[in-house]
């Protein structure tokens, strides 16, 4: 874990970070913010210092009123959930495993042989995560060597790769990696050769695949 | 020591003696100042009166509950409360899951020095201090950012903000519970 937080070289944007310690951001894109800090530690000192920006909002901020009585209905609230909490046992789905960290597996629901994964041409499979709002996002499975069908989108795009490689014009995404893409980028990614390469891909608007099958196959091979 | 910074260490000192003591004078001390920002704060970000109280009481009980997650080192009081806040917010006013990244966490022997709290709590404060000193027009985008619904699309790339000292003292507090879990 220590060393795998060393080795990212692809980070979020100062945007995506200040919006996700606000709360703007939708559930979809708040996901693939949480998992990628979940492994790197350079995003989570970056994450820290805008929540600290926060906090300094907060008590810097106007008061109201609390009602009469607030205080000690606050702690019945709390002896009350203390009374309920001896009862339920800690959700597990929680921890963290080789390639899915913690919030991953949470919308998973458990690991990777628990993916509902859906065919979607070329031997690429997908599997749509249920978030609300106005974005969406799906776990990729793209073997190795094949590029990601052609898709179109119309916002920002966020792949973070959790298995293998990709490799989009000169750069390389590695595990931990995140390519924060806008409208304006005309991106192929294409998994690296040595492993399949499995991903989490945000996007603004729902991802259309353009027809039923990909474009023609392109085994990549890395000179 | 400033007068802020005397306050910032109290009130670490006040949720430590939460999690310890279960010490209902210290957690009343921290209601008083907190409880009333968190409600303008819920107001602000467009929950009517009696949402804002009844999310507040929220807040502050998961305060008293979580007190052994607080890290101050990593975090100050309202930074920390900050962070509760906006949570109770997304999942009650936005009805939307909150994906939080994996805890690190500190593990008993590994309290942090008072050293290294002090510096992050004066770090904290020279940021709230540099936040102060920005021209108007560019604290109304930050406030907008937090308060309102700025998408990160509008939010600008270049906030102006000083960020690089907080982020390395947070940097190094991880570095730190990094090296202690191995």
């Amino acid at each position: 874990m220590t060393s795998m937080t060393d080795m990212i070289n692809h980070h979020l944007t100062d945007a995506l970070l200040m919006a996700y310690s606000a709360g703007t951001l939708p559930e979809a894109f708040s996901l693939a913010v949480a998992t990628h800090v979940s492994m790197c530690d350079e995003c989570r000192a970056r994450l820290g210092a805008y929540d600290t920006v926060g906090g300094a909002l907060l008590d810097e901020s106007e008061t109201a009123t609390m009602e009469p009585g607030s205080l000690e209905a606050t702690l019945a609230l709390i002896a009350g959930s203390e009374e309920a909490r001896g009862a339920t046992a800690p959700c597990q789905v929680g921890s963290t495993d080789d390639v899915f960290p913690a919030p991953v597996r949470d919308y998973v629901g458990g690991g990777l042989d628990d993916v509902k994964w859906r065919p979607i041409g070329m031997g690429v499979k997908q599997a749509i995560l249920p978030t609300v709002g106005d974005a969406e996002v799906r776990l990729l499975h793209i073997p190795a060597g094949v590029a990601m069908p052609d898709h179109g989108h119309t916002g920002t795009e966020i792949t973070l790769v959790l298995k293998g490689a990709f490799i989009d014009d000169q750069d390389r995404f590695a595990r931990g990696d995140v390519e924060v893409a806008d409208e304006k980028v005309n991106h192929t990614p294409v998994a690296d050769i040595g492993e399949d390469c499995i991903c989490l891909a945000a996007t603004e608007a729902p991802l259309k695949f353009k027809g039923l099958m990909p474009r023609i196959a392109q085994p990549f091979l890395r000179i | 020591m400033t007068a802020k910074n005397e306050e910032n260490t109290e009130w670490v000192t006040c949720i430590a003696r939460v999690r310890d003591a279960q010490d209902k004078a210290a957690f009343a001390r921290l209601f008083a100042h907190f409880a009333p920002r968190v409600k303008a704060f819920l107001m602000r970000s467009g929950a009517d009166a009696a949402m804002a109280e009844e999310c507040t009481q929220e807040v502050m009980a998961t305060l008293w509950q979580k007190a052994h997650l607080f890290d101050p080192a990593r975090a100050s009081a309202a930074t920390w409360i900050f962070t509760i806040a906006r949570n109770r917010k997304i999942d009650a006013l936005r009805k939307a899951r909150r994906p939080e990244p994996e805890e690190v966490i500190w593990g008993p022997d590994e309290s942090p020095d008072q050293a290294e709290i002090l510096a992050l709590q004066q770090e904290s404060e020279k940021l709230a201090e540099a936040m102060t000193a920005l021209p108007e027009k560019q604290r109304a985008l930050i406030e907008k950012a937090y308060f309102g619904d700025l998408s990160h699309s509008e939010i600008a790339e270049q906030t102006g903000l000083p960020l690089g000292t907080i982020k390395s003292r947070i940097r190094l507090a991880l570095d730190r519970l990094r090296h202690a879990m191995k």
